[in-house]
């Protein structure tokens, strides 16, 4: 490829026009770092106009940490006879529900292991209470969700279907991981697949549930397969349009099997920004201060990202892999504005909760 | 609107039109536009910037009011564009780094700043003081293979004498004459004449006949006395810092400069400790880096404060990357700002990392999260994830030949 070829590319993406693979690709390996900032940053204000950064007040909540998936990359995941294996009793549940609203929090990220001694009815009597505590359940990452099919010998659609009748309220995009099977046999063989986690997005689509999308990066895959995860995700997005967000991390490696190193600051920021450009459909692209940190956490606002995310009251899978990084409300409030946008706390569709909320008695 | 100093104002006058000025301007502000496309250009949001942009093509120099719109401005991307234009003028696609070992001679301090974490008192639990025989020891275990130069730097110890600190440099050049000696702030300097009953100019004399090569930049702080009263008052003030660094530099020894920032000062203090420092190289031509130190407050007084932003330390390092036309090199301290945003600022102005370290002292006690030291291999990986080409340098920052 040219520079004249390069320089096609950048012209076409600064005036908003849609990159195939090719040109994204192209892009992401040779535009410099800054280019790609501009280009991010322009096409954030074309999906948000204006200079607002968004942050969602949540506790996560890792109801099992027995899974039977056993990835490459997870430091989490404990067997059932582990003495630090745990399934989360209702009364704990519950203490956590109450101190999340105590705090301003609108949602609970409600994730976990693939535990078979977890039944679908369990999962729904547990999404039915925190529905009724008033909290947004935001839950079951894809693979969850095909392995509570596979368990309960029901199509994928209508687990959602129930859970969604239990009051789930919409689906987080984790273990997307990279989008592309020979990767995926690589670091996950145990977890969905690549056509079953687009079956699970897609039915969440249909029945009416919003979901997210992520991508983990920086491990086996190449930065071609980058790519084609980005497209696997805009392909289902012109279909659905369910979508709300997409966020990208590092692969963060430590106490898991799969070693080597997590990708430096700029790779990240790349990254993030080729998301940006890419991604056309998808209104909103998170910054990962989790993994990343304050400062580079809050210099993504610059390079793509509209939301800091949310302030994660515990975040037990990352913790584990020896990543801690702690956020109060204050502290994200403060990153927002001195990054030159107003921040605006939201719920997990997007939507802004403020004074309203939180003055409700 | 920020009232300038109208010293500072003439100054600046005086310099740019005078005769005292001992800087080739047209061969410092070299020209960026080939790194500035006018497709760059256009695309920055903030019409300051842009403007800031068009001086520098048209080799003007800034003003402190340019200086504020650098800092002020909401297009970040912008400002390390051309910052990152300047710096490619200069070095291309390079990031310089040294193989270099620091050391902290004692932790005795009587100035007992409230943003160290690192000073105690003579005869607390914890206090050291190295002989020069066990900091030679230190450096003949140092695990940097290609040792070049020591980074030393200490408190102000009320009972070490001169004799000490020339015995000091003299037992660690003895043990391997090939190191170069990169030693004592411009507060060390004054600290050791000042009991020795000599001048500054004197002492530094006798340093570096006694071994000493450079002299690190630390011990700035902030030219502002509002803030050294409140956070420094037993330290040397702007003016004689700056009288010292004048010395060593018509001594011809290289020195370095720094900012602590992201505590109480304000944007246009800031600014203007940039551009006294400006002033200071036009006349004496001696710094070599500046380094803007980003403040860490755990374990200090002033604990309850946040520290800067990761957006407010690349404004900071960009800004004086387009400020300081004079100064050569621009670092990012990766102690002191984490790798993430080391490899970040070398796109936004920076061009040199400091070097391998081994075994960082004062930042930690601030609670600096980064490992105390770093191997090459380790450097030279960081640069080129960020893009860019590793070059090792000596203290006198000119190139190594790779054997």
């Amino acid at each position: 490829m040219t520079s004249s070829m390069l320089k096609a590319t950048i012209k076409k993406a600064s005036q908003g026009f849609r990159l195939d693979p090719d040109q994204a690709l192209h892009l992401y390996e040779k535009a410099d770092l800054l280019t790609l900032g501009r280009l991010a940053h322009t096409a954030r204000f074309r999906h948000n106009p204006h200079p607002v950064a968004t942050y969602a007040v949540d506790r996560n909540i890792n109801y099992t940490n027995i899974c039977e998936s056993g990835c490459a990359f997870c430091a989490f995941y404990r067997e059932k006879e582990d003495t630090e294996a745990y399934v989360m009793d209702r009364d704990t549940l519950n203490g956590k529900c109450d101190e999340t609203l105590e705090l301003g929090g609108t949602q609970i990220l409600y994730q976990g292991g693939l535990n078979p001694d977890l039944d679908l009815r369990w999962h729904e009597q547990q999404v039915a209470f925190m529905k009724s505590k008033g909290l947004h359940v935001h839950g079951y990452s894809p693979p969850e969700i095909v392995f509570m099919a596979r368990e309960e010998g029901l199509s994928i659609h209508d687990v959602i279907q129930r859970l969604k009748k239990a009051g789930l309220g919409s689906i987080p995009g984790g273990g997307a991981e990279i989008l592309v099977d020979r990767v995926r046999q690589k670091i996950s063989p145990n977890k969905a697949s690549t056509s079953q986690w687009i079956e699970v997005m897609q039915s969440a689509h249909d029945l009416g549930l919003k979901t997210t999308a992520t991508m983990m990066f920086g491990h086996v895959e190449t930065l071609k397969e980058r790519i084609l995860h980005l497209s696997a995700i805009r392909e289902l997005q012109d279909k659905t349009g369910g979508f709300t967000a997409f966020i990208p991390w590092p692969y963060q490696p430590g106490k898991n099997t799969l070693s080597g190193k997590a990708a430096g600051g700029t790779t990240y920021l790349r990254t993030l920004a080729i998301s940006r450009i890419f991604l056309d459909n998808v209104p909103h692209v998170q910054s990962s201060w989790v993994t990343q940190g304050h400062h580079i956490g809050q210099i993504a606002l610059h390079f793509g990202a509209d939301d800091m995310g949310s302030t994660m009251i515990e975040e037990n899978v990352v913790a584990s892999a020896g990543v801690r990084n702690a956020m109060n409300q204050a502290e994200i409030i403060r990153l927002i504005e001195t990054a030159g946008f107003k921040a605006v706390q939201r719920d997990t569709l997007y939507r802004p909760v403020g004074t309203v909320a939180k003055a409700a008695p | 609107m920020t009232k300038w100093s109208p010293i500072l104002k003439q100054k600046s006058k005086a310099t740019v039109h005078g005769l005292r000025l001992k800087t080739d301007l047209m061969k410092l502000l070299k020209s960026i536009s080939k790194f500035l496309p006018d497709v760059v250009l256009d695309r920055i949001t903030d019409p300051a910037i842009q403007a800031v942009g068009e001086k520098l093509i048209s080799h003007e120099r800034l003003t402190p009011e340019d200086g504020l719109a650098c800092f002020n401005t909401k297009d970040l991307i912008g400002l390390g564009q051309i910052a990152s234009a300047v710096k490619q003028s200069r070095y291309g696609d390079k990031a310089f780094f040294i193989s270099n070992h620091h050391l902290n001679y004692t932790n005795v301090c009587e100035n007992k700043c409230r943003f160290c974490a690192f000073h105690r008192a003579p005869g607390s639990k914890d206090a050291y003081t190295y002989s020069p025989e066990e900091a030679a020891r230190k450096i003949a275990q140092s695990p940097v293979a290609d040792l070049r130069e020591i980074h030393i730097v200490g408190g102000c110890h009320p009972h070490l004498d001169l004799d000490y600190y020339t015995d000091l440099l003299e037992t660690l050049i003895r043990a391997k004459p090939s190191l170069k000696l990169k030693a004592f702030t411009a507060v060390e300097i004054d600290h050791i004449a000042t009991k020795a009953g000599i001048s500054s100019l004197d002492c530094l004399k006798r340093l570096k006949d006694a071994g000493l090569s450079a002299m690190p930049g630390g011990g700035a702080e902030v030219f502002s006395e509002r803030v050294r009263e409140a956070l420094f008052p037993r330290k040397i003030p702007a003016d004689r810092w700056l009288e010292i660094h004048g010395e060593a530099h018509s001594l011809d020894i290289g020195t370095n400069a720094t900012l602590l920032f992201g505590h109480m000062e304000t944007i246009e203090e800031r600014v203007l400790h940039l551009f006294r420092l400006r002033e200071q190289q036009d006349l004496t031509e001696g710094f070599k880096a500046f380094i803007a130190l980003p403040f860490h407050p755990e374990n200090t007084p002033l604990a309850h404060l946040p520290g800067p932003t990761g957006v407010d330390i690349l404004k900071t390092i960009a800004t004086a990357r387009l400020i300081l036309d004079n100064i050569p090199h621009i670092k990012a301290y990766w102690v002191m700002l984490g790798l993430k945003l080391t490899q970040t600022a070398l796109h936004f102005g920076a061009d040199d990392l400091e070097g391998t370290i081994v075994k960082e002292r004062i930042a930690h006690q601030a609670g600096a999260a980064t490992a105390p030291g770093l191997t090459r291999n380790r450097l030279v990986e960081m640069i080129q994830e960020a893009g860019l080409l590793p070059e090792q340098r000596d203290t006198f920052h000119r190139p190594i030949q790779e054997s």
